[in-house]
């Protein structure tokens, strides 16, 4: 177990580097607290298996350092790093039994058979796979394999840090809140750092007591599920978690006030950014934006009611706004105007906040 | 696998193959199974002889030592190309340029005339004007591959490692290629040797290209003739004829068309013997 | 240990070089040289051998007529093998099984043992010493090859799109022809390539088919060896020659094949 921290890390998978767009990492300077769970979260080629694949040292990264507990192991091979890699697609080795795959990983570090036994077992029953220890592997079906390649992750003690590359792909979707559970549980249970990959933001949140959310090769926010709602570090976290996501509409800046579609409009930004630079928006979240006739004129153009609320969807000129309204909020249908909470409406420029 | 739908009409899909393949093969087989059981002098003039040619040739000791011959050449070549074109594709660089080169540089000597291979070689080991026999004669060791048998053999062998071996290196490059990165970057979290990743998930993977190549390899060192008849004529004496030479030698030297034919169906057989229990093997294991 | 991996292949390539580089440099020799000196690069530069491949028809003729009967197979193997392989993947039909492991068994069959009686064949039906003749008799190995590689690649492609161009109105033959054969263009390319290369090489038959007008290269070179005594910077000349349409070959298909031995079963 260990605090794991990485330095001014940038990666390129080419070698000559002609512009900024090479870099699958641009820069990322984070700790990550020893025993912690985090979830990675972001799109697609946002650099988080890159960023998974420097900390287990299967990549060697361009820049930057990496550290376990204030060691520098940025060339220290896979083997002499005790971190433990679940992967996307099912890794098994065919030719073994059930067991022999779960032993493997203690075999190769010569722990002794009596103790592997044990352990082996031990996983065996957590992963319900006691009654197919015997099996070759090769004959398994897709969940049934992958749970092989969680329990060879799981099986050694005192790893430094446990990963998983979004690992319930292939699972169908019942066994995966199962299993998804059970990480949890067993988080708490051996309380090693354990680092989740996923582009989904239910399973990201459910699983971790920290977020990393990723963006273009950067990390973009690390904060609980919490923080992520309410204090949205840059609009992509914005935007991407939550349903619907933070509407994120342009502002003017100008005689130190703000002013939106030419309104005057208050934020809980306390700096206002220079508005030579970068564009300036304002972002705010669903839940903070009301009806008040002291607002702005909009048009509403859909309400979708889903029970315990509404979304409207509204636009004010070529921009749309999108609102959460209580189920007994009701809908003016004669010239409706909306305001923002103040609290948690907040200033961005180039993406990032202001604060 | 693809479910298959019954179809009548398939047949017709597969007659010009069958009419091509039958013509080549049944008319020349049934003219083979005629002269094995009969005996000619010539002018069209056949007498019955029953099994006799068989009796003879499985009797004659010229057929024992040109089989043991063969079978001998098989298994020695055998042991040498497999674990070398093994090792040679687990070496080969994975990706870049060098990958191309590498292909291309192997494949040549499987596209080069048999008969020119063994010329090539014949060149190449002459104890006075080739490199090779120049080399060896100049590290104090007497070679003429002419004259001695066991340099005879030691050349023919040497020369089906050349001529072949890429073959296999193809089919284990291929098999290796299948591989996803996500296995080694699991065994390097294993902390697997590298032994163990060649024997849990490198070798598992290539098995079936391995197969195929070996029973390549099988079949067409068993009917190995234009290099060794070219590189040394089966000589010196008769040290490297193999099957093939030998009935080369019986049916068109000769023209003892009745034992030639006998000794051809008793060899098509046991290659075909061979080839069916490695298919059924083959098979056997898909399935599983 | 990993910095020396690249060792392997390398010595191998050398070992595979060597011989061709000393045909080569044979090649280039006078045959006072070859018979005079020993000398690992041509002293005297010399290109008669080659002038006169280029310049005597019986030479010039040899690599024309094998050229002539490979190409000649490659079509004929392929063409009839394509809609075999398609029958064999798609569809169940009275001794399928069967027909395919007999198939496969003529690729077996030792040429030593058929070389008679294709002579006796050949001669009868009147096509002895036709490059149709050595074409055809090669289909005894190529065509179950042919069927065998396409067969593979057939069997990757998912019904569906079959019955995906039936839905869609395409008649078999159209939907053959614009869909199905572009899909399968790597195992074609493979399929070909092997066919080609296994008439290329083959000797035995061709020179038992063939006397003068179809007669191939690698027959006018043995029997060159063998009449005009020992020419050897001619026979390698001769030689290093038949390397190139080898080489040619591969390296078009070199991707192909490459990506049709990773897909296929070859």
């Amino acid at each position: 177990m260990a605090k794991i921290a990485l330095e001014h890390i940038k990666h390129s998978y080419s070698t000559q580097l002609s512009g900024p767009q090479e870099w699958a990492l641009k820069e990322v300077d984070t700790v990550w607290a020893d025993g912690g769970a985090y979830a990675l979260l972001g799109p697609s080629g946002c650099g988080k298996t890159t960023l998974l694949n420097i900390i287990s040292g299967l990549i060697i990264p361009s820049q930057g350092r990496v550290l376990f507990d204030d060691s520098d192991v940025t060339s220290t091979p896979t083997i002499d790093r005790h971190i433990a890699q679940v992967f996307q697609f099912p890794v098994v080795y065919d030719t073994m039994t059930v067991y022999d795959n779960l032993a493997f990983p203690l075999r190769n570090r010569g722990v002794a058979e009596d103790k592997i036994s044990a352990r082996v077992r031990e996983i065996a029953r957590m992963l319900e796979l006691e009654g197919l220890l015997h099996r070759r592997a090769s004959g398994l079906t897709a969940d049934g394999k992958q749970k092989i390649s969680l329990g060879r992750g799981l099986v050694r003690e005192n790893v430094n840090v446990i990963m998983f590359d979004e690992p319930l792909t292939v699972i169908d979707p019942h066994l995966k809140w199962l299993l998804r559970s059970k990480l949890k549980e067993l988080h708490q249970q051996v309380g090693a750092t354990m680092i989740y990959v996923t582009h989904d933001q239910t399973e990201a949140l459910t699983f971790a007591d920290w977020v990393v959310v990723m963006y273009d090769g950067t990390v973009v926010q690390i904060g609980t599920p919490v923080e992520l709602f309410e204090h949205p570090q840059h609009t992509f976290v914005g935007h991407f978690i939550g349903s619907p996501g933070m509407n994120v509409l342009p502002c003017e800046v100008s005689d130190g006030t703000v002013r939106l579609f030419g309104n005057k409009i208050d934020t809980a930004s306390s700096l206002l950014p220079d508005p030579d630079k970068g564009t300036i928006e304002i972002g705010v979240r669903p839940e903070f934006v009301r009806f008040d006739a002291e607002g702005f004129l909009v048009e509403i153009i859909k309400v979708d009611d889903l029970g315990r609320y509404q979304i409207v969807e509204a636009r004010h000129e070529d921009h749309t706004i999108k609102m959460i309204a209580g189920e007994d909020v009701e809908i003016p249908s004669e010239s409706p105007r909306i305001t923002f909470d103040p609290h948690n409406t907040r200033l961005y420029a180039d993406g990032w906040v202001v604060d | 696998m693809i479910e298959k739908t019954a179809n009548k009409k398939a047949w017709l899909f597969v007659t010009p193959v069958v009419a091509l393949v039958a013509f080549n093969a049944l008319i020349p087989l049934m003219t083979v199974v005629n002269y094995s059981v009969q005996e000619t002098f010539g002018d069209n003039v056949f007498f019955w002889e029953g099994v006799k040619w068989f009796e003879q040739v499985l009797n004659s000791e010229r057929f024992h030592e040109s089989f043991l011959r063969q079978m001998a050449f098989t298994g020695m070549i055998l042991v040498i190309q497999v674990p070398l074109g093994i090792a040679v594709a687990l070496t080969m660089p994975r990706k870049g340029p060098w990958v191309s080169v590498c292909l291309v540089l192997m494949a040549l000597p499987l596209l080069i005339p048999w008969n020119v291979v063994g010329a090539m070689w014949n060149i190449f080991a002459l104890p006075d004007a080739g490199l090779l026999g120049r080399m060896i004669n100049g590290l104090g060791i007497d070679y003429n591959f002419t004259q001695q048998p066991v340099a005879a053999w030691l050349t023919t062998v040497v020369m089906d490692v050349w001529h072949w071996t890429s073959l296999v290196v193809l089919l284990a490059y291929a098999g290796l290629r299948s591989i996803p990165d996500a296995y080694y970057q699991a065994a390097k979290i294993d902390g697997a040797s590298a032994w163990a990743v060649f024997r849990h998930i490198q070798l598992p993977k290539m098995k079936h290209v391995l197969t195929i190549a070996i029973l390549l390899r099988f079949m067409d060192s068993f009917m190995i003739y234009t290099e060794p008849f070219v590189l040394t004529g089966g000589g010196p004496g008769n040290t490297t004829t193999f099957l093939s030479i030998d009935l080369v030698k019986i049916a068109l030297g000769q023209f003892d068309l009745g034992p030639a034919a006998a000794m051809s169906l008793i060899y098509f057989l046991v290659v075909l013997l061979v080839c069916w229990v490695f298919y059924t093997l083959m098979m056997r294991s898909e399935k599983q | 240990m990993k910095t020396y991996k690249w060792l392997v292949p390398t010595l191998y390539i050398l070992f595979l070089m060597l011989p061709i580089y000393w045909l080569l440099n044979m090649s280039f020799k006078t045959t006072n040289e070859i018979l005079g000196v020993f000398s690992l690069w041509p002293q005297d530069i010399t290109l008669d051998n080659y002038a006169k491949i280029f310049t005597d028809p019986t030479w010039y003729n040899g690599y024309l007529n094998s050229i002539a009967y490979v190409v000649i197979n490659t079509v004929i193997s392929v063409s009839v093998a394509l809609p075999a392989a398609y029958a064999f993947s798609r569809y169940r039909f009275l001794g399928d099984k069967h027909l395919f492991f007999w198939l496969l068994t003529n690729r077996m069959a030792p040429p030593a043992v058929f070389a008679l009686p294709f002579f006796q064949l050949y001669s009868a039906i009147g096509l002895f010493d036709t490059h149709i003749a050595v074409a055809l008799a090669h289909c005894l190995f190529n065509i179950p090859l042919a069927v065998w590689i396409l067969e593979g690649f057939m069997s990757g492609v998912p019904k569906e799109l079959d019955e995906t161009a039936y839905l869609d109105g395409y008649s078999f033959w159209r939907f053959f022809f614009k869909i199905f054969m572009p899909t399968i263009a790597a195992g074609i390319g493979v399929a070909a390539f092997f066919c080609f290369m296994y008439s290329w090489v083959e000797l035995l038959l061709a020179k038992t088919l063939t006397s003068v007008a179809a007669k191939p290269i690698a027959a006018t070179m043995t029997r060159t060896a063998s009449t005009a005594g020992y020419e050897l910077g001619l026979l390698a000349a001769a030689g290093t020659l038949t390397i190139f349409p080898g080489a040619f070959v591969i390296y078009f298909v070199r991707n192909y094949i490459a990506k049709g031995f990773a897909l296929g079963r070859v």
